[in-house]
C-alpha cells in the first residue's frame, strides 16, 4: 500500500501527492512530453545553424531538406527555428496564463466564499465588471504594448479576462464547504482563516481547479493564437504559435511544411497538459482508486 | 399453520459480490420476525428481494413463496399485483416513501384505490380512518397536508397508515424507526402493534437495535456478513446465544438499566466486506472462541435446540456472557470530593436565538428561533457531563456557542476561568489549545483531501509543536491504530478508526477539556463499544474532562458521572448520573427513560411505557410557561386544574431536589421507570 512506499518520511500530503502522480503511466507520459518539449524549446534551436531571425535567401518555401530540418517559409525563415522559438513564447504564455488565472480564481472565489460580508461584496463586484468589459476589444487596443519583450504584461493581461466564471464556481462551493465540519474543526483549532483557505477549502477543490487550469492552458494558447492571427498579441520579429499558425495557414495547402509542425506540436502540447492535469486530479483526489 | 411468508435459500448477488447467501426464514400470520445485524449485513437487501425491489444489476436465486406462491422469477404484473395488498413495506425514511407534491391523504387513498373497487370518496374516507387509527390528530384536517408539513413522526405514522390501507397478510420493516427519536419511536412502535393486531398480519422486522427486537419480535435472525448466523425464538437468543457473534453483539450495548458500569465488550475488528470473505466461518477473524478448524468450511447452521439454529462448529461450547459488574473503577478519578475540584466549563444562562426568515430574494424576518433558551450547567475536573436530549432540544446549538468562544447573546461562558465575553486573541489561543472538539461524524470532520499524517499534525503546527513526526505516530498508538497508517486517507478507514483519528487530533495538544457532539452515534454497535471504551480509558489516563453530547442516554448513561436533560432549549433535569437514571424526578427525563427499548425480552415485555403524546413543538414558538405542558403526562392526567395554571403560567427553573439532582417542574416527584 500506499504507506510502505513513501516509508519512513512524514507522510504529508505533497509526498502522497507526488507519489501518486507519477505511480500513474499518466502522469508519466504526460510529464515526460512536456518536460521534452521545454528543452525542445530551449535547447532545441542550438542543434541547428540556423536561427529565427535568419533568412536564406537561397531557399524560400523549400520542403524539409538536411539543410533545413523543416524546410523553410516563404521569406526564407527555417521553420525548425521558428517553430520552436513560437513555442517557447506559446509555453510560456499559455502555461503561466493558466497559471496565474487558476491562480486567482481560487484565491478570489475562496476569501469571498469563506469571508461574507465587505470582502465578498467587493470581490463579487471586481469580477462582474471584469466579466462585462469586451476582453477580446481590450486587449486588441492594448496590444502596441505587447512590444518587444512586454510578454509579461501580456500574460498579466490574458490572465485576468479568464478567472472569473471559475472563481463565481470556486465561491459557490467554498460557501458550501464552509459548514463542514472539518472546516469547523479547523476553526476550533485555531487555525486562522487565511490558512484555512490554503490549507483546506483549495485542495478540496483541486479537482475542478485542475480541470479549469488545463482548459485554460488551451484557452490561453488559443487565445493567444486568434489575437496574433488578427495581428494583435504577440509582435513581430517575435513569433508564437498564434502568429506562425495565422502564417502558415495561408501557405498550408501547397507548402504543408509551414504549417502541420506548428499545428502538430500545439497539439502534443495540449495533449501532454492534458495528461498531466487528468492524473494531478486523480493523484488529489484520494477517493480515486490507485491511479493505473 | 402454514407459513404466510416462506423464504427457502435466497441468494443475491451484484456483479461478482454476493450481498445475501442461503437466507431462509418463514413468518406465520400474526407473528413477528425480528432481522438484526449491523450494516452492511444483508438485511435491507433480503428484503428488497423478497418484495421485489432490487436494481436490475442484481441476480437473485431461491424461492421466495407468499402464501405458497413463488414471487421469483414472477412476471412484473404478478408482483405488482402483491406489492401494497398482499405484503407491503415500510422503509427507513418515511420522506421518500411519500410523494411531495401530492396531499398525504390523496395518497392513502390511491394506494386503497389501487387495489380495492371503492369510489373516490369513499377512498378519501377510509384514509381519514386510517390516519386516525395511526393516531394522527386532527386526521381529517392533517390529510389534506402535505409530506413536508409533517414532522418525521407523523410521516412514518403516514406511512404505516399507507401500508396497513389495504389489510396485509406481511409487513415489512425496514428500520422503521431508525430515523426517529426515542421518545417518537415509541409512540410508532405502538402504532406498529397496534395496526399488526387490527390486521393480524405477520411482520418482518429489519433492525440493528436490539432493544427493538426485544420487545417486538417472537423470532430472531441474526445476520452476519449475508447469511444468517443464529435463528431461534426471541428469548432464546437472548439468553441462550449459541453464536459467539450474537453473544458479541449483545455484550456490546450499553444499556439504560445496568446500574454501575459492567465493561462493554467489543468485538474486535471491522464485519468483513462481502467481496472479500474470509474462507470457513465469515465471524472467524474477529471471534474469540476461534479454533482452526474453523477456518476449514462454513459452519452450516446447526440445530442447537427446539426451533433454535446456530452456525458455530462451537455452538455447545457457547455460553452468554455474564455481566461482571464494577469491573471498571467507578471512583473519582483522584478520589476528590467534586467540591474540591475546580470548575473548567461554566455555562450560565446561555442563551441563543436565531432569525426566522422567509423569501428568497428580500429575506423578512418572521420570527425567531429560540434554539437554547437559558442553559446552566458546570463541568468540574476530570468529570463527564452527558447532555442528552431529543432531535432539535439544542445541543449542538450550545456546543457550539461554547466553542465559538465569542460572547453570547445572552448569559455567560467561562471556560477554564477565562469569560468569553472578555478574551484577548492570545488567551483565546491558549483555550483552543486547551479545549479541543470530536464531532459526530468522523468522514465529515475530517478533511477527506488529506493524509492522517498531515491531519494530526495540523494542531501541532497551528500551536507551534515543533516537528510533529514522533507525536503523530504516539497518537496514532494511543488510541489503537497502526502508526504506519499515516499516509492514508481518511476513507481508507472504517468508521470506528475514523472516530479514533478523530480523537486522536482532538489529544493532540494534551489538552485539558474534550467536547464530543455524538461520537459514537455514527457507528455501529460492535465497534461504538470500542470508541466508548477509549473514551472512558483516556479520561482516566490523561485526567481529561468530558462534555459528552448525545441522543443515547444509554451510552450517556455508561460514560457520564452527571447528565444534563435538554428539552426544547432548556434542562430539564441534571444530576448526578445514577441519581437521574434510578429515580427521575422531571415527566419529561421519565417518558425518556421509559421509552429507551431494553435488550431484555423478559423485562421489556413486562414493563410500562409512559407514552409521550404529540411531537415537540417549534422552537420558534414554545408553550408559555412550562415548555413541556404540551406533552406532559403529569399535565394531562394527574393535576387539579388549579396546579395545572401553575405550569401554564410559570416557568419552572432547576429547583434541587437532592444532593446532586434538580428538576425543572413545579411538580417534580422521584419515580422509578427502568
Ligand atoms: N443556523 C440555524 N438557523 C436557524 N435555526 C437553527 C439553526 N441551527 C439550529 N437551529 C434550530 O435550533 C434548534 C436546536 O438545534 P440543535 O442543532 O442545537 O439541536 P440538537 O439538540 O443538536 O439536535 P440533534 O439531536 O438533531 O443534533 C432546532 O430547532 C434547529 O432547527
Ligand atoms: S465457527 Fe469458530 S470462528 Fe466461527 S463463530 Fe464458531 S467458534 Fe467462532
Ligand atoms: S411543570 Fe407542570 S407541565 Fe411542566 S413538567 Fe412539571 S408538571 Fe409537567
Ligand atoms: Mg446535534
Amino acid at each position: 500500500m500506499t504507506a510502505l512506499l513513501v516509508g519512513r518520511r512524514a507522510p504529508s500530503r505533497l509526498r502522497v501527492v507526488a507519489w501518486r502522480f507519477f505511480q500513474s503511466t499518466q502522469g508519466r507520459i504526460g510529464f515526460a512530453v512536456l518536460v521534452l518539449l521545454f528543452l525542445l524549446a530551449f535547447a532545441g534551436p542550438a542543434l541547428s545553424p540556423w536561427s529565427y531571425t535568419d533568412k536564406d535567401f537561397t531557399a524560400f518555401l523549400s520542403p524539409p531538406s538536411a539543410e533545413h530540418w523543416f524546410g523553410t517559409l516563404q521569406t526564407g525563415a527555417d521553420v525548425y527555428a521558428v517553430t520552436l522559438r513560437g513555442m517557447r513564447k506559446s509555453l510560456i504564455v499559455g502555461l503561466l496564463a493558466a497559471l496565474v488565472s487558476t491562480a486567482l480564481a481560487a484565491v478570489v472565489g475562496a476569501f469571498a466564499g469563506y469571508f461574507s460580508g465587505w470582502t465578498d461584496r467587493t470581490l463579487t463586484w471586481g469580477a462582474d465588471l471584469l466579466l462585462v468589459l469586451p476582453a477580446f476589444l481590450i486587449l486588441a487596443v492594448m496590444s502596441p504594448l505587447f512590444g518587444a519583450g512586454q510578454w509579461v504584461l501580456f500574460v498579466i493581461m490574458l490572465a485576468l479576462f479568464l478567472w472569473m466564471v471559475t472563481s463565481k464556481i470556486v465561491r459557490g462551493m467554498t460557501i458550501s464547504l464552509k459548514q463542514r465540519e472539518f472546516i469547523q474543526a479547523a476553526r476550533f483549532m485555531g487555525v486562522s482563516p487565511v490558512r484555512i483557505i490554503f490549507r483546506h477549502i483549495i485542495p478540496n477543490l483541486s479537482s475542478l481547479l485542475i480541470v479549469d487550469a488545463t482548459l485554460n492552458v488551451s484557452a490561453a494558447i488559443l487565445t493567444e493564437t486568434s489575437l496574433s492571427y488578427f495581428g494583435f498579441g504577440i509582435q513581430p520579429p517575435d513569433v508564437s504559435f498564434g502568429t506562425l499558425i495565422a502564417d502558415g495557414s495561408r501557405t498550408a495547402l501547397y507548402a504543408p511544411w509551414t504549417f502541420w509542425f506548428v499545428a502538430g506540436l500545439l497539439v502534443v502540447t495540449v495533449l501532454a497538459v492534458n495528461l498531466i492535469g487528468d492524473a494531478l486530479r486523480d493523484a488529489f483526489d484520494p477517493a480515486s482508486r490507485r491511479p493505473r | 399453520m402454514t407459513p404466510v411468508l416462506e423464504v427457502t435459500d435466497l441468494n443475491v448477488s451484484f456483479g461478482d459480490v454476493v450481498a445475501v447467501r442461503g437466507v431462509s426464514y418463514a413468518v406465520r400470520q400474526g407473528e413477528v420476525l425480528g432481522i438484526v445485524g449491523e450494516s452492511g449485513s444483508g438485511k435491507s437487501v433480503t428484503s428488497a428481494a423478497v418484495m421485489g425491489l432490487l436494481p436490475p444489476g442484481a441476480t437473485v436465486t431461491g424461492s421466495v413463496r407468499l402464501h405458497g406462491k413463488e414471487l421469483i422469477g414472477a412476471r412484473q404484473r404478478e408482483l405488482t399485483a402483491f406489492r401494497g395488498k398482499t405484503m407491503s413495506m415500510v422503509f427507513q425514511d418515511p420522506l421518500s416513501a411519500l410523494t411531495p407534491v401530492y396531499r398525504v391523504g390523496d395518497q392513502i387513498a390511491e394506494a386503497v384505490r389501487v387495489h380495492q373497487k371503492v369510489t373516490r370518496t369513499q377512498a378519501a374516507a377510509m384514509a381519514v380512518e386510517l390516519l386516525d387509527l395511526v393516531g394522527i390528530p386532527n386526521p381529517a384536517q392533517r390529510a389534506l397536508a402535505f409530506p413536508h408539513e409533517f414532522s418525521g413522526g407523523m410521516r412514518q405514522r403516514a406511512v404505516i397508515a399507507m401500508a396497513i390501507a389495504n389489510d396485509p397478510d406481511v409487513i415489512i420493516c425496514d428500520e422503521p424507526t431508525t430515523a426517529l427519536d426515542v421518545t417518537i419511536q415509541a409512540q410508532v412502535l405502538e402504532v406498529l402493534k397496534k395496526a399488526q393486531r387490527e390486521t393480524g398480519a405477520a411482520i418482518v422486522m429489519i433492525t440493528h437495535d436490539l432493544g427493538v427486537v426485544a420487545g417486538f419480535a417472537d423470532r430472531v435472525l441474526v445476520m452476519y456478513a449475508g447469511r444468517p448466523v443464529e435463528v431461534g425464538g426471541v428469548d432464546d437468543i437472548y439468553y441462550g446465544p449459541r453464536m459467539p457473534y450474537t453473544v458479541g453483539l449483545l455484550s456490546s450495548i450499553p444499556r439504560v438499566d445496568t446500574d454501575g458500569r459492567h465493561p462493554l465488550v467489543p468485538i474486535e475488528g471491522a464485519p468483513p466486506s462481502p467481496a472479500a470473505l474470509p474462507p470457513g466461518c465469515p465471524f472467524a477473524p474477529r471471534c474469540p472462541m476461534r479454533l482452526d478448524a474453523c477456518e476449514a468450511a462454513e459452519p452450516p447452521l446447526f440445530d442447537v435446540g427446539p426451533a433454535h439454529q446456530a452456525a458455530c462448529i462451537r455452538w455447545q461450547d457457547v455460553r452468554p456472557r455474564v455481566a461482571a459488574k464494577h469491573a471498571v473503577p467507578v471512583e473519582p478519578r483522584d478520589g476528590r470530593p467534586r467540591q474540591d475540584r475546580q470548575p473548567v466549563l461554566k455555562v450560565d444562562g446561555l442563551v441563543k436565538r436565531y432569525p426566522l426568515l422567509r423569501g428568497s430574494v428580500f429575506k423578512r424576518r418572521v420570527g425567531t428561533v429560540h434554539a437554547v433558551a437559558g442553559v446552566s450547567f458546570e463541568v468540574r475536573e476530570g468529570e463527564t457531563l452527558g447532555l442528552v436530549g431529543e432531535s432539535g432540544c439544542g445541543k449542538t446549538t450550545t456546543l457550539m456557542e461554547i466553542l465559538e468562544l465569542a460572547e453570547p447573546q445572552e448569559g455567560r461562558i467561562v471556560v477554564l476561568g477565562h469569560d468569553t465575553a472578555r478574551l484577548g486573541g492570545a488567551e483565546r489561543m491558549a483555550i483552543r489549545r486547551d479545549m479541543q472538539v470530536v464531532f459526530q461524524d468522523p468522514l465529515a470532520s475530517l478533511d477527506p483531501r488529506m493524509t492522517v499524517y498531515d491531519i494530526l499534525a495540523e494542531p501541532l503546527r497551528t500551536h507551534g509543536r515543533g516537528d510533529p513526526g514522533g507525536r503523530v505516530a504516539e497518537l496514532l498508538d494511543l488510541v489503537g491504530l497502526d502508526p504506519s497508517h499515516a499516509a492514508r486517507y481518511p476513507q481508507d478507514f472504517s468508521g470506528g478508526q475514523r472516530q479514533r483519528i478523530g480523537i486522536a487530533r482532538a489529544l493532540a495538544l494534551e489538552p485539558r477539556f474534550l467536547a464530543l457532539d455524538e461520537p459514537v452515534s455514527a457507528l455501529d454497535v460492535s465497534i461504538q463499544a470500542g470508541v466508548i471504551n477509549l473514551l472512558d480509558a483516556l479520561k482516566a489516563e490523561l485526567g481529561l474532562s468530558y462534555l459528552f453530547v448525545a441522543h443515547d442516554l444509554a451510552v450517556v448513561r455508561y460514560i457520564a458521572d452527571r447528565v444534563a436533560v435538554m428539552y426544547l432549549g432548556r434542562i430539564a433535569e441534571i444530576g448526578q448520573v445514577d441519581a437521574v437514571y434510578e429515580a427521575p424526578a422531571h415527566p419529561y427525563t421519565q417518558a425518556l427513560l421509559s421509552a429507551i427499548p431494553l435488550p431484555d425480552p423478559v423485562r421489556e415485555r413486562s414493563r410500562r411505557r409512559i407514552l409521550l403524546e404529540g411531537d415537540l413543538p417549534s422552537p420558534a414558538d414554545p408553550p408559555s410557561g412550562c415548555r413541556f405542558r404540551t406533552r406532559c403526562p403529569k399535565f394531562r392526567a394527574e393535576l387539579t386544574d388549579d396546579e395545572r395554571a401553575v405550569c401554564v403560567a410559570v416557568e419552572p427553573s432547576v429547583r434541587l431536589l437532592d444532593k446532586d439532582q434538580g428538576a425543572a417542574c413545579h411538580y417534580a416527584e422521584k419515580l422509578e421507570v427502568t
